[in-house]
């Protein structure tokens, strides 16, 4: 108790001292002098508690470690079958859910649906970061521009030339995969933080370039209208637009708005359970392994003549893509984009999704992507501190399960005795 | 043209003020065990990262099969079949043995993406050769039955093995290997010894070797070359080598 008195003195010096200049103090302009002003005396009273906390948290900092040892940790090992019935019930398991993800629509509200689609652009887009940090281990802040460009392709395609929804999806994942090319080549053979650097730029370079561009883009006002998805030509429209036909008037129902909200809901889960496939395959394909070994030692890769920029490259320019085809139907969705959907916080909210999932883990990263999407609309009222939940759920989570929610166990290729 | 399937000629290597390596000359013969030894610093891994493309020399010559590879990177030089152990095991710890095999074979696998997705019959015959082969391999260096652990468990020298077998499922003509039998206990040494040999008997390849451990060197090269402080300072057979002034000068300094 002794020894931590003087730390625990010191840190809430220092907390005093920060509080004091920022929300102790406030500079005030009356005319051309500035006057300082001290705040009012219930914010001197949440001071005063705040530095009390921390003397106490730090003077305690011993006994209270202790207790946190005895928590138990969660362990859900013991909470499953034995592995062979386990093995049995999963491709009923995934059955089920598939089924389930394609009739509950129809049985909630417009604005659960609503939610539901917006969680799976998310899902897809955590699951192509998850490519490029996950497996092939190379740190990605600027993802967002990824999906930027696919926004914009097909934002752009179909405002300027017309084209619909499912010819621009293939092109805005092609093109995002370019960007991804293009981008990659040169920096690739930066690591780490140095990648990370990079690639922050790239995503700003993308956005600012978005909001500058004003006579082809629109800068910041954006740009609206975008056409929805059609069913094989079918509108999900009122009125059906010229030489169209509307969903309802084909199959003589009455108009309801919620078709289309549920129709692209459908589009959505379609999209990320093609995702999910591939990604499963890729995984177990060579290229997978090739992610894994170049991530433990990118020495011996070359040693055995595996080219590591190719190797990398084909990482980003893949989970580019994705990034691409999300922001393909995030444009279509929305109906309207401006360079704001596209900012940096973006990335590091699919970035966090990837970490806290568990770097390289699929479900992980499903369950971290519907739990930050849903978790914020749950609490609304808490708008403002949202940032700051944000930053409490990270903080918890590394300490209590630093390696993510689900770590990855990737499937090993198993020799089968002969 | 040479009969060499490698031959260095006055290969330099300069850091800065230090000249590491000065007018190195090798000739590997085909079928040869080539053994490259010399006192601590002497520069013998520093020619391997030359010919094996991870330094860019500064001057010379290399020439594998007749032609010129300095200043290649790494990942060509060893698809043209140069390939390479190091001095510390460099393996994917966390990945099985069997994927370590499956790894090496990366440019033998159909890489198209497409094939992949589907599974096509293609795509599947050749992922089954390259698990045949894997097991081949593992079944040469005595590691079958590990094939579904994890590399990391390995013990040490097992770990060296599995090393040799990935070099091995690349099929190289020139297996490079740096300090193979270093921390090896006597008998895994010999067991070392006669994998090498196999090796060359079985697979027509030759070795290109650095050892500290002068039973194994003298045991089995047919050729060697001795380098001290960067410069190359004897070459010859064993018997040559052991009988040789300069170099018992170099290794148990002067009387």
């Amino acid at each position: 108790m002794q020894r931590a008195l003087f730390p625990a003195l010191f840190a809430a010096g220092v907390t005093f001292l920060l509080t004091c200049l920022v929300i102790g103090v406030k500079l005030v302009q009356g005319g051309p002098t500035l006057t300082v002003v001290g705040a009012d005396a219930d914010t001197w009273s949440w001071i005063a508690f705040a530095v009390v906390i921390v003397f106490l948290v730090q003077l305690l900092k011993e006994p209270l470690l202790g207790l946190k040892q005895r928590l138990p940790m969660p362990d859900v090992t013991g909470l499953l079958p034995d592995e062979q019935l386990r093995n049995r019930l999963k491709p009923w398991l995934i059955a089920l859910i598939v089924v389930g993800l394609f009739v509950w629509p129809f049985m909630v509200s417009r604005g659960a649906v609503d939610l539901a689609t917006l969680t799976l652009i998310y899902v897809m887009l955590g699951l192509g970061l998850n490519i490029v940090v996950g497996f092939a281990g190379l740190l990605d802040l600027g993802y967002v521009a990824f999906y930027a460009v696919g926004a914009y392709t097909y934002a752009l395609l179909s405002e300027y030339y017309g084209l619909s929804f499912w010819v621009c999806l293939p092109i805005a994942g092609l093109l995002a995969a370019t960007f991804g090319c293009i981008l990659g080549f040169p920096v690739l053979r930066l690591r780490g933080d140095y990648l990370a650097i990079v690639t922050l730029g790239f995503g700003e370079i993308i956005r600012i370039l978005l909001n500058n561009w004003t006579n082809v883009t629109g800068g910041p006002n954006g740009i609206g209208g975008i056409d929805k998805p059609t069913l094989f030509g079918l509108e999900f429209n009122r009125r059906a637009s010229e030489g169209a036909q509307t969903f309802h008037a084909f199959f003589g129902i009455q108009y309801d708005s919620s078709y289309k909200v549920i129709f692209l809901y459908l589009v959505a889960v379609l999209l990320v359970l093609l995702t999910i496939y591939i990604i499963n395959r890729i995984q177990r394909m060579p290229i997978g392994r090739a992610w894994e070994a170049l991530r433990e030692d990118e020495i011996a890769c070359r040693s055995l003549g595996l080219n590591p920029t190719v190797i990398k490259l084909s990482a980003f320019t893949l989970g580019a893509s994705f990034a691409g085809f999300a922001g393909c139907f995030f444009a279509a969705r929305q109906g309207f984009i401006s360079p704001e959907s596209f900012t940096f916080i973006e990335s590091a909210i699919i970035l966090a999704i990837v970490v806290l999932g568990g770097m390289g883990s699929q479900l992980g990263v499903i369950l971290a992507a519907i739990a930050m999407t849903i978790l914020p609309e749950l609490a609304r009222e808490f708008q403002e501190y949202r940032m700051l939940m944000f930053g409490g759920v990270m903080v918890l989570m590394m300490l209590w399960r630093p390696q993510g929610l689900l770590p990855m166990k990737r499937p090993h290729l198993e020799l089968k005795a002969s | 043209m040479s009969e060499n399937l490698l031959d260095v000629s006055g290969l330099m290597m300069r850091f800065g003020g230090l000249l590491a390596v000065d007018g190195v000359n090798l000739q590997v013969k085909p079928r040869q065990i080539h053994s490259v030894i010399g006192p601590n610093g002497a520069g013998k891994t520093t020619v391997f990262n030359c010919i094996s493309g991870f330094y860019k020399p500064t001057g010379g010559e290399i020439r594998y099969r007749g032609k010129a590879i300095q200043g290649m990177t790494g990942h060509r030089i060893s698809l043209l079949g140069l390939v390479r152990t190091f001095q510390h095991v460099r393996l994917f710890a966390n990945m099985t043995v069997i994927e370590n095999l499956l790894v090496a074979q990366h440019r033998h696998l159909n890489t198209n993406y497409f094939a992949g997705l589907v599974k096509s019959p293609s795509y599947r015959r050749r992922q089954r050769e390259a698990m045949d082969r894997a097991a081949h391999w593992l079944q040469q260096v005595d590691l079958l039955e590990f094939a579904n652990r994890e590399a990391g468990n390995l013990s040490y020298g097992q770990q060296r093995r599995l090393e040799i077998a990935r070099c091995m499922v690349t099929e190289p003509g020139l297996l490079m290997l740096d300090e193979p039998a270093a921390g090896l206990n006597p008998r895994e040494t010999s067991e070392l010894d006669q994998l090498i040999l196999r090796l060359r008997e079985e697979q027509d390849i030759s070795v290109l070797l650095i050892e500290h451990d002068m039973g194994l060197v003298m045991g089995i090269s047919d050729h060697i070359t001795v380098i001290n402080q960067g410069a190359p300072l004897a070459e010859g057979t064993p018997e040559q080598i052991r009988a040789n002034p300069a170099v018992i000068k170099a290794y148990l300094g002067e009387s």
